[in-house]
């Protein structure tokens, strides 16, 4: 004897649309912004995500290579203060967070990003911080769609989850 | 709970997913691909097999991004093969559990 099975409805339920706003350049705060959008166009919602300040390192063709991780003022890493900020120390953290983020088969950065824009996701670009850093479009990452200013990014994110990470 | 697909009784879970590998296949595949509005060609059962034999290899539902560099198939063309949550439509169809991994 056998039930009438369940069929798992994928396609219902509200559609869904999620804006990140990444404003950190720092090794360990660019992740979260790309995980969560990976995970998003995963899911169908669609993604934006909002470069701005600091966030450039990570669009920046120049260093979005080289995000470094700092343990400087950083008590999760329950290093001494006085050794944290020895030289050297930036470049040990970040060889061994790269290390552990390779070991887990996440991409680095620009193949990360490459991922986002194949799913549907979307890369926009602070027009006031291209501005301050006199960057144009041909020094960000190709898959960025354009420099906008925050009234653009206010029109992008209506009605949207809005994330600033 | 045990159900019937294709003619044939297989063990399901509350969402529908398939929970013993060893009761799949092709048949069972189309009508859980029908029943989700995708229509199974060649192309999406070529990511399916990849999917379950990672799945038996590896203990775990590969992610999108194994698929796409181990099985080789580019992320863009398995976002159109299943539409708007491709991880999620493909273990259903391939008959393993959803997968677990982030990336």
């Amino acid at each position: 004897m056998t039930t009438p099975r369940p069929v798992p409805s994928f396609d219902d339920g509200p559609d869904r649309k999620l804006c990140i706003i990444c404003s950190k350049g720092s090794l360990d705060m660019a992740y979260p912004g790309l995980i969560l959008a990976n995970a998003a166009l995963g899911e169908g919602i669609e993604t934006h995500l909002f470069f701005t300040f600091w966030g450039y390192e990570i669009i920046n063709k120049k260093t979005m290579e080289h995000l470094q991780f700092s343990p400087v003022a950083n008590p999760a890493t329950h290093m001494p203060t006085a050794v944290s900020g020895l030289p050297g120390m930036q470049g040990v953290a970040t060889r061994m967070m790269r290390k552990q983020i390779a070991e887990l088969d996440v991409p680095a950065v620009p193949e990360f990003l490459q991922m986002i824009t194949e799913a549907g996701g979307h890369l926009w670009a602070c027009r006031m911080s291209a501005d301050m850093n006199k960057l144009t479009q041909d020094d960000l990452y190709d898959g960025v769609e354009g420099i906008i200013s925050a009234t653009e990014f206010l029109d992008i994110s209506e009605g949207a989850q809005t994330l600033f990470i | 709970m045990l159900t019937t697909i294709a003619g044939r009784t297989v063990h399901v879970n509350d969402e529908g997913f398939l929970t013993e590998y060893g009761e799949w296949d092709e048949d069972v595949a189309a009508e859980l691909a029908g029943d989700i509005g995708v229509t199974l060609g060649e192309e999406h059962l070529e990511v399916i097999r990849f999917v379950r034999d990672d799945f038996a290899a590896e203990g775990v539902t590969p992610t999108l991004r194994r698929i796409s560099t181990v099985g080789g198939v580019p992320l863009k063309r398995l976002f159109v093969l299943f539409p708007k949550k491709p991880a999620k439509k493909i273990a259903y169809v391939a008959g393993v559990p959803k997968p677990v991994g982030c990336v």
